[in-house]
């Protein structure tokens, strides 16, 4: 830049300093009224209003309802138990038949196939073995769930109930030091952390921004609902009476989300008193008016966006993984697999959460996704335990044509119900998947900041699990 | 035959069922539009139905914190339409509104297009008229006119567009109502069919009004090549740290559209992450 150019910059600072003394009053203040002066004679020439307002506003008698003191909270909680209840009801048939279709019928021809064009042992074993089965187990697994619990989510979100959410939750969120628009950011993480990590942008205060990212992943996402859904089925509903196994585990799924909710607000809080002090900002919300949501087009879009994209994430990523699971459980040393010797070493340590160490296992070779958690247990607790294997090599399963089977695999891994509750809580509190790290580093452009939301909530998971399978040892044996 | 067919072409009822949606094929385009406004006023509603995308569209606001592009095909000439995240203002500093703000002020489109909700215009306006503020061609699109109608609010568009200055299309984008005249009117704005003549804000007191009328000539003085002097002059006046050390750094000389594309790419890569959602 040249000298003269500096010169005029000054010149221009200085003419506007000077300029803004001669103004006298508060520059700022006196545009803003000047232009709701303007804005507001615009509109009187403008707008009519006919008639009265009409006497029956559904919008405000609704929102005196779901926003009230009492009963803001409860309905909240029972609508949620009520989409949840419909996704574990629903989901049970669809996903027999898929399984069936795809594991038991189409698995073994593929198999022949391979068989009779002698393909080599290692080659149809990595491909069908390990990457055709866990492609067909995610989505036999994953598919049905998804595709009842994303539209009525989808529904719930157009119609507009999402800003209510945040409403109500508003002040405890004030309370925690964070800021208030962190219900949102919230909300959406629901869906995916990472687009929730990226919807913290609407916060101005970059250390109320920092609270929302890091407490993000305390709000359960698509790839977590399913394996949630698919636990509390199995472990919750088994274990009360049959009539009541829908609403007990749809309560559980809800106990988890809930969970996750107090976590974010006390680990905003401990936050907001320590490394990220200060004071929470204030804001206005605007609640949006109730829309009728158009069905059809709700479930198209949900359907695209969310559960083709969804499934679709967990396929690449089930492909490679179950590569990598036939490869470490099939290439040996000193007579033992490679995930053998992961497994036993960890054992003892999964046994100190109440977990084991096959769903550690799991647990790192699923981290690009969260979607893959529960098919990988799956495939490794087979391998482990010897149940069913076809074929040449190990990593296979079969038969699984229902969640009864599932369990069955469950049960031979020495799984307990502490075994499921306590998945159920270390899916809720754990590293975030590689994404929602790699979208926090970039929104952060900090190392730092994208290390603590990595392990700060692992370590919550290694602790919380950790106390409840002592208590539990203690009180139930 | 031929001739018949060319009437055809000529007359605009024609032009609508010409329209093209391109979806994200936004290569060669003839011109730019920007779409601005309130949060949760419809804008991604708006967007999909010029551009026949699925852009995720949600009732609450700041559903969309970065930019959304797609394109169309109107009348023969090609339009690219970008989907800024709502903002209520243009005056403050959070990363969602500088978003809007730097492209409506340093992205120069060549129409933008400002969505307001009918049920709720006169606190709408209020960006409206920082906008007209910055650039001299704009259209406002009238949104919600259904809800309007249901809690007996009535617009008078005629009216509002003479006050504006701008064209005023009222529609109701989830039906699709109003889109062939939204259509029509960002085609002569662009082209310049319709010469805008925005409505300026007047300050209240006249001291207030000569001091922006001083520092906008100074500002085009030296930068003869600054679109938007006026708004600069005004936040110079309020003494925006932000426009000053721009000025000083010289970033607000540069602050042009190829600044806007090197943003682009940052924000494509955003918005992949947003799609995954």
């Amino acid at each position: 830049m040249t000298t003269k150019q500096k010169k005029n910059i000054d010149e221009l600072i200085r003419q506007a300093n000077l300029l803004r003394w001669e103004v006298g009053e508060n520059f700022h203040d006196s545009l803003m009224s000047s232009i709701y002066e303007n804005a507001s004679a615009i509109a009187s020439h403008t707008v009519i209003k006919k008639g009265t307002k009409p006497n029956y506003n559904f919008d405000q008698k609704l929102d005196r309802i779901v926003t009230s003191k009492y009963l803001g909270f409860p309905i909240m909680l029972i609508l949620l138990a009520v989409v949840f209840w419909i996704t574990i009801v629903g989901s049970n048939i669809p996903s027999e038949f898929l399984s069936t279709l795809l594991v038991d019928k189409l698995h073994p021809i593929l198999k022949n196939l391979a068989n009779s064009l002698s393909v080599p042992y290692y080659i149809s074993g990595l491909l069908i073995d390990g990457a055709y089965l866990s492609m067909a187990w995610v989505i036999s697994v994953m598919l049905p769930p998804m595709a009842i619990f994303f539209p009525m989510f989808t529904l719930l979100e157009d119609f507009g109930y999402l800003p209510r959410v945040a409403f109500n939750m508003d002040s405890l969120f004030k309370k925690a030091g964070a800021h208030g628009k962190q219900a949102l950011t919230m909300s959406m993480g629901f869906g995916c952390n990472a687009a929730g990590v990226i919807a913290t942008r609407v916060i101005d205060s970059p250390r109320e921004r920092l609270i929302a990212i890091i407490t993000n992943n305390f709000s359960l996402c698509n790839g977590r609902w399913p394996t949630q859904i698919l636990i509390a089925t199995i472990f919750i509903g088994s274990a009360v009476k049959p009539y009541l196994a829908g609403l007990a585990s749809a309560g559980a799924v809800v106990a988890v989300a809930l969970l996750g909710i107090v976590l974010s607000l006390i680990v905003s809080w401990g936050l907001s008193k320590s490394i990220l002090k200060g004071e929470a900002s204030t804001f206005s919300l605007e609640l949006p008016p109730y829309r009728p949501p158009r069905i059809l087009q709700t479930l198209y879009t949900s359907l695209i966006d969310r559960t083709v994209f969804v499934l679709w994430r967990a396929i690449v990523f089930a492909i490679p993984a179950g590569m990598v699971i036939w490869l470490v459980s099939n290439i040996s040393i000193e007579g033992k697999t490679l995930a053998v010797w992961f497994i036993d070493w960890a054992n003892p340590f999964g046994y100190l959460l109440g977990l084991n160490g096959v769903i550690l296992l799991a647990y790192i070779i699923a981290i690009p996704a969260n979607e893959i958690v529960i098919p990988t247990i799956l495939m490794l607790t087979v391998l482990t335990t010897g149940t069913s294997s076809m074929g040449a090599g190990n990593g296979v399963i079969f038969e699984l044509d229902s969640v009864n089977a599932t369990a069955e695999i469950f049960k031979l891994g020495g799984w307990t119900l502490l075994t499921g509750i306590n998945l159920m809580l270390f899916s809720l509190l754990h590293n975030p998947c590689s994404t929602t790290i790699f979208t926090i580093y970039k929104e952060t452009g900090s190392i730092k900041w994208a290390a603590i939301s990595t392990f700060l909530p692992l370590a919550m998971g290694f602790i919380v699990t950790f106390f409840v399978a002592q208590i539990w040892r203690i009180l139930v044996g | 035959m031929n001739k018949s067919l060319n009437n055809c072409e000529n007359c605009p009822a024609h032009n609508v069922d010409n329209l093209i949606k391109l979806g994200i094929d936004m290569k060669d385009f003839d011109y730019v539009v920007a779409l601005a406004g309130n949060p949760n006023t419809g804008k991604s509603t708006v967007f999909n139905a010029l551009t026949g995308l699925k852009q995720h569209t949600g009732n609450w606001p700041g559903k969309t914190v970065t930019r959304a592009e797609g394109g169309f095909i109107f009348n023969n000439k090609k339009f690219k339409i970008v989907d800024l995240p709502g903002t209520y203002s243009l005056l403050s500093t959070s990363t969602d509104e500088e978003v809007a703000r730097d492209f409506v002020l340093f992205g120069q489109p060549d129409v933008t297009v400002i969505v307001v909700d009918a049920t709720r215009l006169e606190r709408n306006l209020n960006l409206v008229l920082q906008i007209l503020e910055i650039t001299d061609r704009a259209v406002l699109c009238l949104n919600l006119i259904d809800e309007a109608q249901r809690h007996n609010i009535f617009v008078d568009d005629r009216a509002l567009a003479k006050e504006l200055g701008i064209p005023v299309v009222p529609t109701a984008a989830r039906q699709k109502t109003g889109i062939t005249n939204l259509l029509q009117s960002i085609h002569d704005v662009a082209t310049g069919k319709f010469l805008c003549n925005p409505h300026k804000i007047r300050a209240r007191s006249k001291s207030l009004n000569s001091a922006i009328e001083k520092l906008t000539k100074s500002i085009l003085e030296f930068y003869p090549q600054l679109p938007n002097a006026r708004w600069v002059a005004l936040r110079l006046l309020e003494g925006d740290e932000r426009i000053i050390s721009a000025l000083k750094s010289g970033e607000l000389n540069q602050l042009n559209k190829s600044y806007v594309l090197q943003q682009e790419e940052i924000t494509n890569n955003d918005l992949q992450v947003k799609i995954d959602n």
